[in-house]
């Protein structure tokens, strides 16, 4: 990926008010398709930041705690043992840049036992021309806690040129339950670096779900999962790469603890002039470990490029791991069959790409199911 | 009525059928034999009008229209309908959104007539929310194939061995439903259906009762007769009697 001048992008940023949410209210359909209810509606809290400005950050259900890390930090001592402790700030450029010029980030923390009735959810939202948004987000799920964390990222209509750098350090402790979906959807020309840390502990279980279903100029991520003992962790990605998008996208599984467990499951569209890298790694180090990664890729047009890594690392003989990776066009067999039952070859072809994509996401919300449902059909329309 | 004239086709440059001649009639099955790679498959794709299928001679007529330059599409629009040998897999995509799209409609639930078929097939709901085709049983697969043939309700169907690598008890289940879609339990004059099945097996028969049979040899129909006359040829003296018959006349 080429180098990013960060230097570029304006640390600057107006002032939003809170009152600002409202303007929202009135293009609200843009906000759902992060998965972003603005009324906060069958919402267990919620957290709006526009550029560099806290719009909202509200609980809706006791025992769930959302607030700025700035604030968190101020009010409890104990947060910092876990501030920097998942994610380096030496990691890269980037993220000492977040640790430099930190411009925000929520807070959701669950205590111990807490089950979250509804998801809770977060949207980061860029409106400013060539602003630097770098916010430092940290959740923590105590023991035996279960939450569905929704995390939108997008930049508005007419955001020429923006940057986003997100450290996030997420901790699943004892036997709780995790699962994170983030929506991106940003513009041609935005810069994106997330840098996401995933500490797991005994019977934690975490989830990712990661959509990306528009344009973006440059996006680069690579979480990282540490799953302690019977531990599992899931990732699963769904990307549309389209116009001139760069993306290189991977997920990191270290299953240390005896008995973990780690899924990777992507699937990538690229057509047009895109680019995209897909990694995945599992590394084995307990005993009794299981892990699998499954990396598909279809390829839309010839000037598209998909270059898939999927990679495995055993350090003990008592690791199972295994990979399937496969990238190509969409098969004209599949084409003739579908044609057979009396489609044309256009509403053909996008039943196989809906098929491709159709990835099941559990606990989702009905309505942010058809919103991706929705992206899905539109992609697989425009053919 | 289902008319193939003259029907000469190439694959990848090399001739696979040639001057083929066949007259389907309102309400007739007929039964397509010969040994494998003679090109059997590759006529019923070619009615079917797969690209790689080119038409060098001949035409198709169908009810009344050449088809002959139509898109795959369309002629199942206008009524024909297959049930393929070996199916692709399409991952994501379930057979139920497959039944549907057979019925023409747009939807991926799993409607109240398609479970209806389904049962008829012996197929669960469960097996329905599955990827078509993949990990499916021989036996399996052909009633997947059969039960999308059935949603689809063509007007002329054509089956790519619908007996092959089926257990015996499948068989029977395949055999009425194939019955019953080519409208075997009608009596004769009231059939309409029409219906061209390619088979090694004579035990599909049982359940048919074709109204002639044709023999394929190196791309084109050798003879043509009664089932009956054709299966006790083949089986006294094997397609090579067929052959050997067929230079003896001239025809090949």
């Amino acid at each position: 990926m080429p180098k990013i001048d960060l230097e570029k992008y304006s640390m600057k940023s107006e002032e939003h008010e809170p009152s600002e949410l409202s303007k929202f209210k009135e293009n609200r359909d843009d906000l759902s398709e992060v998965g972003y209810e603005i009324d906060e509606k069958e919402r267990s809290g919620s957290y709006f930041q526009l550029d560099h400005s806290v719009l909202s950050s509200t609980s809706g259900q006791e025992g769930i705690e959302i607030s700025t890390t700035t604030d968190a930090l101020k009010k409890y001592d104990w947060l910092r043992d876990y501030w920097w402790n998942a994610v380096s700030p030496d990691k890269d450029r980037y993220t000492k840049q977040v640790d430099l010029k930190q411009t925000q980030g929520y807070f959701i923390h669950l205590l111990p036992g807490v089950k979250a009735e509804f998801p809770v959810q977060s949207c980061l939202l860029i409106s400013q021309e060539n602003i630097a948004q770098n916010v430092h987000n940290i959740i923590i799920a105590e023991e035996g806690s279960e939450v569905h964390i929704i995390t939108g990222c997008s930049a508005s209509h007419g955001v020429n040129s923006a940057l986003h750098l997100g450290v996030s350090e997420i901790y699943v402790k004892k036997n709780a339950k995790l699962t994170f979906t983030m929506i991106h959807l940003w513009g041609p020309e935005i810069v994106v670096r997330p840098r996401t840390g995933i500490f797991i502990e005994e019977n934690g279980t975490f989830t990712s779900n990661y959509v990306c279903m528009n344009p973006v100029k440059d996006l680069q991520m690579s979480p990282t999962a540490y799953c302690d003992k019977n531990a599992r962790a899931t990732f699963q990605t769904i990307i549309y790469a389209s116009k001139d998008s760069k993306m290189d996208l991977g997920s990191n599984v270290f299953l240390k603890g005896d008995g973990s467990r780690a899924e990777i499951i992507s699937r990538v569209i690229a057509r047009d002039n895109s680019e995209v890298i897909s990694r995945g790694d599992i590394i084995g180090k307990g005993r009794d470990v299981r892990g699998h990664l499954e990396c598909r890729g279809l390829m839309l047009s010839n000037h598209a490029k998909i270059h898939a890594i999927p990679e495995l690392e055993a350090e003990t003989a008592e690791a199972d791991l295994s990979h399937e990776a496969a990238v190509g066009r969409i098969s004209e067999e599949e084409i003739e069959y579908l044609t057979a039952r009396g489609l044309d070859e256009e509403e053909a072809a996008s039943v196989i790409v809906r098929g491709f994509l159709n990835v099941d996401i559990e606990g989702l919300p009905k309505h942010l199911e058809e919103e991706i449902k929705k992206k899905i059909e539109m992609s697989a329309a425009v053919m | 009525m289902l008319e193939i004239r003259g029907l000469t086709v190439d694959v990848a440059g090399r001739c696979v059928l040639n001057d083929v001649n066949m007259i389907i009639e309102e309400g007739e099955a007929h039964v397509l034999l010969g040994p494998n790679g003679s090109g059997k498959t590759t006529l019923l794709l070619s009615i079917l009008g797969f690209p790689r299928y080119k038409v060098k001679e001949g035409k198709i007529i169908f009810k009344g229209e050449d088809i002959t330059d139509l898109h795959t599409s369309e002629r199942v629009k206008r009524g024909i309908g297959i049930s393929f040998q070996n199916p692709p897999v399409i991952k994501g995509v379930n057979l139920g959104s497959m039944v549907n799209i057979c019925m023409g409609e747009k939807t991926d639930e799993i409607t109240e007539r398609t479970l209806e078929l389904a049962g008829k097939m012996n197929l669960s709901e469960e097996f329905l929310k599955r990827d078509v085709n993949f990990g499916f049983s021989g036996g399996e697969i052909k009633r997947s194939e059969i039960l999308q043939l059935i949603a689809q309700h063509p007007d002329f169907v054509m089956l790519d061995e619908p007996d092959s690598g089926v257990d015996i008890e499948n068989m029977e289940l395949i055999g009425k439903m194939i019955g019953e879609l080519l409208q075997r339990d009608y009596l004769p004059s009231r059939r309409k259906r029409m219906g061209l099945i390619i088979t090694h097996l004579a035990t599909i028969l049982d359940y048919i009762h074709a109204d002639r049979a044709h023999v394929m040899l190196n791309g084109g129909i050798v003879c043509s007769g009664t089932p009956e006359e054709i299966l006790s040829g083949i089986k006294k003296n094997g397609y090579e009697g067929c052959m050997r018959m067929s230079r003896k006349l001239g025809i090949l």
